[in-house]
């Protein structure tokens, strides 16, 4: 295994940047997601650590070698793609060995590696089977099969989880997580999913129109956002964002997770709840207050719920508040 | 069967009654006459019935035999040949280069280009005196006779004839086909180590199958139906060299002009053997084809 260095890296196809500058050290064995919106250039980095996309300027390093100028089969990355990417005319275990047939590897020799992966993910009872005779669950491991199958130094995964439905994609998220730390693996993984960089991720890189907002261990970036977007695309319903001077004096911007938000009747943001949804064990409450601005709060279901059209007044204890410049949207404080 | 029943029968009838004209009038009809003329000799005011037999006799005589002969070596020079050349073409043409608009439009323009036409042009480079072919390449088969009347080589130069008149066709069907083969699985194959011929025999032909099918059973029929060329470049000479099925069934110069009962059994006995062929192709060629995802 080895690591990846992202030096300065820039994309842009004709006028637009994709990617901006981009300095970036993913350490070897090391699980990193990368985050954003769509369009905010998390495939396109992916695509140049493979070497699908050349940087338009910088530096890509694996391990000790810089890859700018080297084809992708000799990059030794392997790469799951969303689609998955399986060959439909061959067989899962020559979907698995085809790797290893492109490098020459014997028959005798490709066969067992093949079985081994497939043994790994649960694939040995359908070898010769056909990806069309798949389930989306069971394409998705063999197209993590055929990555694994020829231990490349860096695995590059491209949203493998998107074509699942919920359920499956919790299963194979945990599959992933365990895989990693079976085979000990470098992982560069793109997702727009913050549920799967929070779970899966040893760190998580935030991207939003080409620019890195903030890399660092899921928890820290969901606890400290360097900046408005991180606070607000991290979290789902996202950070409240309270103009300044409303929940309290300064000249800041501040940031109340739903869940910091209290409606003690006490508060200094009064406010109307206009729906309440009750997911069983919270319930979501979406506040509008006489500055028209909406927030959401969420409480526990065994707390006293206020109704649709009751008057509340919001507050958030100290730490738990966010404050960010007004203007640049940084983190100013604490 | 219940009223319902019935009426759905009645219904299905009226929907197909358009379709089922048109095959009726053009295709089933002059097929069922063919059948009928094909048991009588002579010409159309003055026929005699012969029976059953006249099939037999057709299947088994040295003008048969001769002319399915020239047509299978016909099919067998213009369809590989056409299939690999188109391929290699749309496969050249399938990047995204400056100015690749215009040779795409090169390559297909010759399925807008009549047999005729085609057919007059060739007559023209191939001409030993004034073509085109024969100053500017420094083979002497290009010079007096000419290639369209050495019966070595006639054959042949009516097969690039055909060939360059195919290959329009051929590169618009597979330059779409090429275009509907997923990106992803070229990346996964560069990836995977594969370089450009690996990649082409295990992705791009592989997905290329159900089109490649297609377009050999179509220029099978297509040369097992060739006549234009044939009448206008050689009219079946020099000697038989050219005679094929078709110039043999329709040609102004073969032996069985004037008989129209022998016209209609060869054709009958054509058209079987082509319905065998492709049911032969389908099957042997089926087993390797890839559909769907």
């Amino acid at each position: 295994m080895a690591g990846v260095r992202l030096n300065n890296v820039t994309k842009q196809f004709g006028d637009v940047t994709a990617v901006d500058s981009l300095l970036l050290d993913i350490g070897d064995q090391e699980f990193l997601v990368l985050l954003g919106p769509s369009g905010c250039g998390k495939s396109t980095v992916l695509r140049m650590i493979a070497g699908l996309e050349q940087p338009t300027e910088g530096e890509i390093w694996i391990g000790e070698r810089c890859v700018n100028d080297i084809a992708p089969r000799d990059r030794d990355v392997a790469m799951v793609f969303q689609s998955y990417a399986l060959y439909p005319h061959k067989s899962v275990q020559a979907n698995i060995e085809f790797p290893l047939k492109a490098r020459g590897v014997p028959k005798g020799e490709r066969a067992n590696a093949a079985r081994e992966a497939a043994a790994i993910l649960g694939l040995v009872d359908f070898l010769h089977r056909k990806p069309a005779a798949l389930s989306g669950g069971q394409r998705q491991r063999v197209a993590l099969a055929r990555a694994i199958v020829r231990q490349p130094e860096v695995f590059a995964m491209d949203e493998p989880l998107s074509n699942l439905d919920a359920k499956l994609r919790g299963e194979t998220r945990a599959e992933l997580i365990s895989l990693h730390q079976r085979l000990e693996a470098t992982i560069v993984y793109v997702t727009h999913d913050q549920v799967e960089a929070m779970t899966m991720g040893t760190r998580v890189a935030v991207l939003d129109k080409g620019l890195l907002q903030q890399v660092g261990p899921p928890q820290e970036v969901y606890d400290r956002p360097a900046n408005t977007f991180v606070a607000q695309f991290l979290g789902a319903p996202a950070m409240n964002m309270f103009p300044p001077g409303l929940l309290e004096p300064g000249n800041h911007l501040v940031g109340v997770r739903p869940e910091h938000l209290t409606i003690d009747g006490v508060g200094p943001v009064a406010a109307r709840v206009t729906l309440v949804e009750s997911l069983g064990h919270e319930a979501l409450l979406t506040c509008v207050t006489a500055g028209e601005l909406t927030v959401i709060a969420r409480i526990p279901s065994d707390e006293a719920q206020p109704k649709e059209g009751d008057a509340v007044f919001l507050d958030a204890p100290l730490h738990r508040r966010h404050r960010f410049d007004v203007v640049t949207g940084r983190r100013v404080a604490p | 069967m219940s009223r319902s029943r019935a009426r759905e029968v009645l219904l299905a009838l009226a929907l197909l009654a358009p379709s089922l004209i048109l095959f009726g009038v053009f295709i089933f009809y002059p097929l069922g006459r063919a059948v009928y003329l094909g048991r009588y000799r002579g010409t159309s005011d003055n026929l005699r019935y012969v029976g059953w037999e006249q099939f037999r006799n057709v299947w088994e005589s040295n003008e048969f035999h001769d002319a399915m002969i020239t047509t299978v070596q016909f099919a067998l020079i213009t369809v590989p040949i056409g299939l690999v050349l188109g391929v290699g073409l749309a496969v050249l043409a399938d990047s995204y280069i400056r100015g690749i608009g215009i040779f795409r439009t090169i390559f297909s323009s010759t399925v807008a280009t009549s047999v005729a036409v085609a057919s007059l042009m060739w007559l023209l480079l191939f001409q030993p005196s004034v073509g085109i072919l024969a100053d500017a390449l420094p083979f002497d088969v290009f010079t007096e006779p000419g290639v369209l009347n050495d019966e070595d080589t006639a054959l042949w130069a009516v097969s690039v004839t055909t060939i360059w008149s195919n290959l329009g066709f051929t590169f618009i069907i597979v330059t779409a086909a090429l275009q509907s083969i997923p990106v992803d699985l070229y990346e996964s194959s560069a990836l995977d180590g594969a370089r450009s011929w690996m990649r082409f025999t295990n992705v791009t032909v592989p997905m290329l199958g159900p089109t490649l099918l297609f377009v050999t059973v179509v220029l099978t029929i297509r040369a097992f139906q060739a006549f234009g060329e044939f009448d206008l470049l050689t009219g079946g000479g020099p000697g038989n060299a050219t005679t094929t099925m078709t110039y043999l069934i329709y040609g102004n110069n073969s032996l069985i002009r004037n008989d129209l009962g022998l016209q209609s059994a060869s054709a009958v006995l054509l058209f079987l053997f082509l319905l065998v062929l492709s049911i032969v192709q389908f099957r042997g060629l089926e087993r390797r084809v890839h559909y769907g995802a």
